[in-house]
């Protein structure tokens, strides 16, 4: 019996059985960023401890950087204590640091990767639940609170349980207007917001392996809000020829070495795993949700579930969610009107996201009373975005176009949801208050569905446009 | 950097009921907004509570109680340590719920803060119990794996590996991780992107 990628990472990483039993694994890359990681400095100054392999640390800044104005200080006296508290931190440790006055500043998720940073067969680790993203090369990435980035920083290494496997298996080709958001959406929706705990997800099939890098990172984005604790592809040439040129790759004959590591890295073909899911990828439609859960999603064209259409042990929550949305049971979500449409944030906000989205605008304008912002996920899909002129598609259309930041998918800067707004999102949550109102609410669905939708002023099928 | 042994937790315990209760209501991102962790305490579910006025939080019965109960999928969402540090600056010292999320319930055994499961009837009857007789002690029994009031005993489980480290003291695992510093090295120096293929 073969192995999965996880199980052959995993056994390379593992340092020691520890005392409790568990792993002590080496974590081959960490990402730092400015809010859950100035504690854990405190920890090691207070413990007198050095950082272990401060080669193998990278930080940079992203949640709480403001999208429009970025001069410093920043009016936020907190945030501007948080920036100086990296700077400090990275300076003091000797680690590298994209700062906002770097070019390779970003969201860390979508950095990592962009700078070869990421690679197959690697274990990763970030004080960031969408740590999980960094799956669609190959690797082992799991988010993790600032106790452990503590022990990462000191050690390089993290107290782990193995996970099971579940092997997602997505057929067929996805339609026109469908895409790597509304996979993932269905299978949170299908297999349910804990459905993958104790579990990592191997995404794979038809689909799937159809998809470019840039994709399959929106669906292992997502493995955290169905529960599993990471998410990933197995490496193929898409991943290889996506790595070669990257500034931290590796160059010339170490690159093909490397590809035949990381090839190795695959899981085997025999492979045995703890669970196999089928989702039949033809078969989807754009995809939206409706409630206060990821899981609480549907097809443009559905309604609003009844109760009864519900499982017994879903049911609490879906009449919290009419309650907080406002929406009843047998509600189309199709011509629910919104106010703000968002397209950014780590799950979509690449350079693939911004041209799907400015193709579905290009010629139109945003409706009437909605406020609409496009938020480039690093400086690096900033510029490129702005060399093939997609800044001005949006400008035209009537977008904001504003800087790489977390922006409006956390609400930790400037950019939040007032009173009782709807946003259409291609965030990640839409949990109550998730967007920086406690009233707010939130539709996730993808760039494309966003764009249409701050078009119409109203959730409408992209496929229609 | 020896961290104490828990064993036991003895306290009044306070139920907050719901699925999928996540770790922006259980602190709003705006707290995140800081270089430390102090003064999270006040601010636990701090959107729940403004707009649910009976939220157990602000229930002057559950005020002094450290053991929280809840429901299924608590803590999911975002990997902040700030959510279990709010409630344990609150005054939380043990959670007996339905499931956790993943990563809420790393850190809060990286924080000593242990968390325990129980069947959806048990968690229930417990639930009940609390709301009933605020003032009743409960008592969680690490080394049994038993939740105890009164004559009422509910049996609880937790990964074996986390309950070993919190009753021999080993929760926090910087020291025991530094302690394998040469074996690091070894698995390092064998793994190829470490050593430039």
């Amino acid at each position: 019996m073969g192995q999965s990628l996880f199980h052959k990472v995993w056994d390379a990483h593992a340092v020691r059985t520890l005392p409790s039993g568990q792993t002590q694994l080496f974590i081959g890359l960490h990402l730092v960023h400015e809010v859950t990681s100035p504690q854990a400095f405190d920890m090691l100054r207070e413990r007198g401890l050095t950082i272990a392999y401060p080669e193998r640390t990278f930080a940079t800044v992203d949640h709480i950087v403001p999208t429009s104005d970025v001069v410093r200080p920043f009016a936020d006296e907190m945030a501007e204590d948080m920036m100086i508290a990296i700077e400090e931190n990275a300076q003091q440790f000797g680690l590298s640091f994209f700062g906002l006055d770097d070019e390779r500043q970003g969201i860390v998720h979508v950095i990592g990767p962009e700078l070869g940073l990421t690679q197959p067969g690697m274990t990763i680790a970030c004080g960031d639940s969408h740590t999980s993203t960094h799956g669609a090369y190959g690797a082992i990435a799991f988010g993790i609170g600032t106790s452990q980035v503590r022990d990462v920083l000191a050690t390089q290494c993290l107290a782990m349980d193995p996970l099971k496997v579940r092997r997602i298996e997505v057929s067929g080709t996805l339609g026109d207007g469908v895409y790597a958001k509304d996979v993932i959406l269905n299978i949170i929706r299908n297999l349910g917001v804990k459905g993958g705990t104790g579990y990592a997800y191997e995404y794979a099939g038809s689909a799937i392996e159809a998809m470019d890098m840039e994709a399959r990172m929106s669906v292992c984005n997502m493995s955290i809000e169905g529960g599993a604790r990471a998410g990933y592809v197995n490496p193929d040439q898409t991943t290889y020829d996506y790595l070669r040129g990257r500034p931290y790759a590796p160059s010339g004959a170490a690159f093909d070495r490397a590809v035949s590591w990381w090839r190795s890295m695959a899981s085997d073909a025999d492979a045995d795993y703890d669970d196999v899911y089928h989702l039949d990828g033809s078969a989807l439609e754009p995809t939206v949700t409706w409630g206060i859960t990821p899981g609480q999603a549907l097809f443009v064209t559905e309604k609003v579930p009844a109760l009864t259409d519900l499982p017994d042990d879903e049911r609490d929550v879906a009449a919290e969610a009419y309650d907080y949305m406002d929406l009843k049971p047998g509600t189309a979500i199709s011509g629910m009107p919104i106010d703000v449409a968002f397209v950014g944030s780590c799950t979509n906000s690449r350079i693939s996201d911004l041209r799907e989205a400015a193709r579905v605008v290009e010629g139109y304008k945003v409706a009437d009373g909605v406020k609409a912002l496009v938020v480039p996920g690093s400086k690096s899909v900033l510029k490129t975005a702005e060399a093939e002129g997609l800044h001005h598609v949006f400008e035209d259309a009537g977008f904001e176009w504003r800087g790489a930041g977390c922006s409006m998918c956390l609400a930790m800067n400037p950019d939040k949801l007032q009173g009782r707004e709807v946003c259409a999102s291609s965030s990640n949550r839409n949990f109550k208050g998730r967007q920086g109102s406690p009233t707010g609410r939130t539709l996730l669905m993808s760039p494309a569905m966003v764009a249409a939708a701050a078009v119409a002023g109203e959730v409408i099928d992209v496929r229609g446009m | 950097m020896n961290s104490s042994v828990i064993q036991e937790v003895e306290g009044r315990a306070i139920p907050v009921r719901g699925n999928d209760i996540d770790t922006d209501r259980i602190i709003p991102a705006r707290y995140l907004r800081a270089i430390t962790f102090d003064g999270l305490g006040e601010h636990a579910f701090e959107d729940d509570r403004k707009s649910n006025p009976d939220h157990p939080f602000d229930d002057s019965r559950y005020q002094g109680a450290s053991i929280l109960i809840a429901n299924g999928n608590f803590g999911c969402g975002s990997s902040r340590e700030h959510a279990p540090q709010a409630l344990m600056r609150w005054g939380i010292v043990a959670i007996v719920g339905e499931s956790f999320a993943e990563i809420f319930l790393g850190n809060c055994t990286a924080m000593g803060v242990p968390c325990l499961t129980a069947s959806t009837g048990e968690i229930a009857k417990i639930q009940d119990a609390a709301e009933a007789d605020p003032q009743r002690k409960m008592t969680v029994d690490l080394k049994e794996k038993k939740l105890i009031f009164g004559d009422i005993e509910v049996d609880l489980q937790i990964a074996e590996g986390n309950r070993l480290q919190l009753i021999e003291g080993a929760w926090d695992a910087t020291g025991m991780l530094i302690e394998g510093r040469n074996a690091v090295r070894e698995i390092a120096d064998k793994l190829p992107y470490v050593t430039g293929f």
